[in-house]
């Protein structure tokens, strides 16, 4: 196997393409769950989590059912109902069994469902032809950009909830503008990930 | 509430985009340039259509306990619809588009109207209401991508700006751009309506999971006291 393109995938997922901060791909957890960094952390690992487990199902779903079938037109209401199934599954599991862990990530999995970051990541792995293994390698990347992302936004918000805004631009506007800066430096590691093996 | 209110409301009052902060993946991706954001705001807006109607004709047929699951199937088939003619009749727009046609699916400008509207209404009139916020959706997607792309890139539909097009400011097409242009607008929003919603965090009155997430924004603390 391939180390160095796996570490490519990985790492470009992680900075370059950035689900949140240059795909736009999650923005609604971004904006919603970032404002402490426990909740953030917590929902970020919940994703993670999720986007693996999507990719390890919806990955041979395509290539075993829907492509041999004829059925790539499929594609979408299948993945949306594997994920959303999936994720009701996980809960009720983690409920039964790991009690603990469903109090501190439980809350966070109904709101993956309809996450576009989740549902992003495999329909992505399939039209980037992807092998299985740089699939899950890509979601693991994917998910840890949105973890960075998440944890670096919630430092960000914690300096805005005390800073003296203007009236028109208090909650939600200076929470953009402050994730347009927190974009603007991830803009920054563009090509380095290439030049870095090349 | 008339026909004509009813379908005014979504482009000002309730501009799903701008007021109640609906949609704000699709808004920011697609909004670098103006063919694709209304190219992005056709699409939904027919899809809003479609599933507000069935939704609103199976309101008393759809059990109210599964009924997100339904509403998500019957979007996500429209959407597969919308998908393959974007795909055999404009493979430009497809191209544009990319992963954010699928994502049409998640949208919860869609979710929330069945939510919020057409599962309470009749058909009639939530095709009314479908038109109005696509409408609403497709103008604030406008708007922005005409901030973006005429700074961002000195041309409007790819129509050169003369002097713009020199002195073009790149990153507003790229991903800060999109959160600048969009914060600023929703203040510029906030200044007019007179700050009456400037308080509030983020519209999620009509996303259907708002519940859930308001437990987890407090880390699922209320499930535990």
């Amino acid at each position: 196997m391939d180390f160095k393109g796996l570490l490519i995938i990985l790492l470009s997922a992680v900075f370059i393409n950035n689900y949140v901060l240059s795909k736009f791909l999650g923005i609604c957890p971004f904006l919603g769950v970032s404002k402490k960094l426990n909740q953030a952390a917590g929902m970020s690992i919940a994703v993670i989590f999720v986007m693996l487990m999507a990719t390890a199902v919806t990955y041979p779903i395509q290539k075993y059912l829907l492509d041999p079938n004829n059925l790539g037109f499929l594609q979408t209401i299948v993945f949306i109902l594997v994920i959303a199934s999936l994720v009701q599954l996980v809960e009720i599991i983690l409920k039964r069994y790991i009690p603990s862990l469903h109090k501190s990530l439980g809350v966070y999995l109904p709101l993956i469902t309809t996450n576009c970051a989740v549902l992003g990541v495999t329909i992505l792995n399939i039209t980037e032809n992807y092998t299985f293994v740089q699939s899950m390698v890509n979601s693991l990347g994917s998910g840890l950009g949105f973890f960075l992302a998440m944890v670096m936004f919630s430092g960000v918000r914690s300096k805005i909830e005390g800073a003296d805004v203007p009236k028109a631009f208090q909650g939600l506007p200076i929470t953009l503008v402050a994730a347009s800066i927190t974009s603007l430096s991830f803009l920054g590691l563009t090509g380095v990930i290439e030049n870095l093996f090349a | 509430m008339t026909l004509r209110q009813n379908f005014t409301k979504g482009l000002i009052k309730e501009n799903p985009v701008l007021v109640l902060i609906l949609g704000t993946c699709p808004t920011l991706a697609v909004s670098t340039g103006v063919s694709s954001a209304l190219g992005m705001g056709a699409a939904a807006t027919v899809v809003l259509l479609c599933s507000n109607i069935v939704i609103s004709a199976l309101r008393n047929v759809i059990p109210d306990k599964v009924r997100i699951p339904c509403y998500i199937v019957l979007i996500a088939g429209f959407v597969t619809m919308v998908q393959m003619l974007v795909k055999a009749f404009a493979p430009a727009l497809d191209a544009s588009l990319g992963i954010y046609l699928p994502l049409i699916v998640v949208n919860c400008i869609i979710l929330g109207r069945a939510e919020m509207f057409a599962n309470k209404n009749k058909v009639l009139d939530s095709a009314v209401d479908a038109l109005g916020m696509g409408a609403g959706f497709t103008l604030a997607l406008l708007l922005m991508a005409t901030i973006r792309e005429v700074l961002g890139n000195g041309t409007w539909m790819g129509i050169q700006i003369p002097v713009l097009a020199e002195n073009h400011i790149s990153i507003m097409t790229m991903a800060p751009g999109g959160f600048l242009v969009f914060g600023i607008l929703i203040a510029i929003v906030n200044k007019i309506s007179g700050n009456k919603n400037s308080k509030k965090e983020f519209g999620c009155a009509g996303c259907p999971s708002a519940e859930i997430c308001g437990k987890a924004s407090c880390g699922g603390k209320e499930e535990a006291e």
